[in-house]
């Protein structure tokens, strides 16, 4: 049954938007984006969870409590543990900067903030490989020091770091930008401190925003598979990452098995997709109260 | 506190907000800077607060040369124009905010705290608000929420920056009094921001007048609306009439007719004549007066709004007249301002 709140709202929405497509049209095109939203993503994930049990749940449960795939969901934990924390500070910095200052570069550094979105991950990767690779400048120094990067955990994390880098900082830009600097101001001139404005003010501002692109931080740091790829040299049980490991138990033949661990990261997506809707009601209700105020 | 801005001129990037500003604010005064958009008034009170540093020159607080310290330790409360007030904090945590922020040493515990917020809300007529948030209250009650927080620190020198700007006509009358109130009985030395000159005439014990940048008068009300001494503030304070006319031999000429009135000690050539068009007499014959052909009248409120034609130069000016005047209904009309005042024009 149709939710009659939601068709008053339905309406008075059409009425303000002067939408004046006839009925079935209107149905056309709303089927049209289901069942392009049915095929293309509904349908390969609910293939994803068949798949992973199709050899029942003792083969589910027994592919998980493997060594080697222990071992990946470990690193992958890791190294979001890492990279997320790391891409907090930097975005909040970045954002503060961007949203709070006025200075020379400032449209560059923005740009910037958008790289790694803009590149291939596999390029991002590469890069990483160039500067610390054994044939890199900084090669024979790290390898004179005793500094493994490439092919172990550093470059997992440094190439994560990278890819997932823009995710804060996108999410915080716009906000802080609206919300400008006057708060921050009248906490300085009430005799606050840098530390004590950013805790008591600036952070309450923003954390809705800031949860948000954590969210979608922490969920590109566990998937990625492009850049960590490159730099990570497939050692199994040592550099695999959870996606690192669904393909290569895919290429071994034990589909089943790449499908129960790949269960694990779309059941992380279903996730994610649940608190980042919870935290767009809470945030986007945030946002009006702002607007309101 | 005294407050002195000496010869302060800031830039912003190429563009000059104030040259060469120097006001010398008394102990315990309620002043206000008022101007149109765009004069520097603004940016003289965040000068004085310390959130803008000088390009050139000093700010002393008493004796001591503020413009070496950080506006933390300049110790103004400062209230801004669209309150800035910490929407996740209930009013009582806002108004007690400069006093939890405060180091160890000096921070009152937190019962004290408690009690000093509700005194000043009591002192802004909000007892019994302490657990709202801000966006629970009217803007009047955010504004007096936001002085309260400025007041909690024991400021120095009060800042407002448009503090009425933001409410309706008939708010801010009432907090306009409201704030004389306030300021009588705590003796802060009070800047306040304004463009609205009726704000400032009624509110403050000196006015000082800006525009594009510089000061041009400073005064009590009845100095700047008596005795303006600029074609601005003539202008720009309560109504105004203007005329061009001629200095010679110390007499004002309108085309070849003198006009009646002595310009003593005015430069002969072309200047312009400032007067208030509720301030004139009517005269029946005319020798020596300005006369012109009523163009057209209309009735605001309590007055009569009569536009003259003058001379053959299709130069218009207003008076005012009572509503039952019989002149009214005359097409020819004869007057001369009572006050007035004279300017050489500069240019040309």
């Amino acid at each position: 049954m149709a939710d009659p709140v939601l068709f008053a709202a339905d309406n008075a929405h059409e009425s303000a938007s002067g939408v004046t497509e006839a009925r079935p049209a209107r149905y056309a095109l709303m089927a049209v984006a289901f069942v392009f939203l049915g095929i293309f993503l509904v349908l390969p994930l609910v293939l994803v969870f068949i798949q992973a049990s199709s050899k029942g749940l003792d083969f589910f449960l027994s592919t998980l409590a493997e060594p080697d795939t222990v071992s990946a969901i470990r690193l992958t934990l890791l190294v979001a543990v890492i990279a997320v924390p790391l891409n907090l500070v930097f975005g909040v910095c970045m954002a503060w900067a961007i949203a709070k200052f006025e200075f020379k570069g400032k449209a560059f550094l923005t740009t910037l903030v958008d790289l790694p979105f803009s590149v291939s991950p596999v390029i991002s990767g590469l890069v990483y490989v160039l500067l610390f690779g054994a044939q890199s400048l900084l090669g024979p120094w790290l390898k004179a020091h005793g500094i493994t990067i490439l092919f172990a955990v550093p470059g997992i994390v440094l190439a994560t770091v990278f890819v997932t880098f823009p995710f804060v900082a996108r999410e915080l830009i716009p906000l802080m930008q609206e919300q400008g600097t006057k708060d921050e101001e009248a906490a300085i001139s009430l005799g606050a401190n840098g530390w004590q404005t950013f805790w008591y003010v600036t952070l309450p501002n923003i954390k809705w925003g800031l949860l948000y692109g954590v969210l979608l931080c922490n969920a590109r740091a566990m998937g990625e598979f492009g850049a960590v790829s490159v730099v990570s040299g497939h050692i199994r049980g040592q550099t695999n990452t959870m996606p690192l490991h669904v393909e290569i138990l895919y290429n071994d033949y034990n589909a089943a098995g790449a499908f129960a661990v790949a269960s694990l990261l779309a059941g992380l997506a279903l996730v994610t997709l649940a608190l980042k809707t919870v935290l767009e009601m809470r945030y986007g209700a945030e946002i009006a109260a702002t607007r309101g105020h | 506190m005294e407050v002195r801005v000496a010869n302060v001129r800031k830039e912003f990037d190429t563009f000059a907000a104030l040259h060469d500003v120097s006001l010398d604010i008394r102990s315990g005064e309620l002043i206000a800077l008022l101007g149109p958009s765009g004069s520097g008034k603004t940016t003289l009170l965040r000068l004085i607060a310390g959130l803008e540093q000088p390009t050139v020159g000093k700010i002393f607080f008493g004796e001591d040369d503020a413009s070496e310290r950080t506006i933390r330790e300049r110790n103004v409360g400062f209230v801004f124009q669209h309150y800035a007030l910490f929407r996740h904090m209930t009013v009582a945590d806002n108004v007690g905010f400069g006093l939890k922020v405060r180091p160890g040493a000096t921070r009152p515990p937190a019962s004290e705290i408690r009690r000093r917020a509700s005194e000043l809300l009591d002192l802004v007529q909000l007892s019994g608000l302490e657990k709202r948030y801000p966006a629970q209250l009217s803007g009047g009650q955010r504004q007096r929420v936001a002085l309260a927080r400025a007041m909690a620190i024991e400021p120095k020198v009060l800042l407002l920056d448009e503090p009425f700007g933001a409410l309706d006509a008939q708010v801010r009358r009432e907090l306009r009094r409201w704030l004389r109130e306030i300021h009588d009985a705590t003796g802060h030395t009070t800047v306040f921001v304004t463009h609205d000159q009726e704000e400032a005439l009624e509110l403050a014990d000196r006015v000082v007048v800006m525009s594009q940048g510089k000061i041009e008068q400073v005064g009590t009300a009845d100095e700047v609306y008596d005795t303006p001494n600029s074609p601005f503030v003539y202008g720009f304070i309560g109504e105004s009439s203007s005329l061009p006319v001629k200095v010679e031999d110390d007499q004002l000429w309108i085309a070849d007719r003198s006009i009646g009135l002595s310009a003593q000690g005015a430069p002969s050539g072309k200047a312009t004549l400032f007067f208030r068009p509720h301030d004139v007499e009517l005269l029946d014959g005319c020798s020596g007066c300005i006369a012109g052909t009523v163009a057209a009248s209309r009735r605001v409120a309590g007055t009569r709004r009569v536009e003259l034609e003058i001379g053959g130069h299709r130069q218009r000016v207003e008076i005012e007249l009572p509503v039952d005047h019989p002149a009214a209904q005359k097409s020819r009309l004869a007057f001369r301002p009572r006050r007035w005042k004279v300017f050489p024009d500069t240019a040309g």
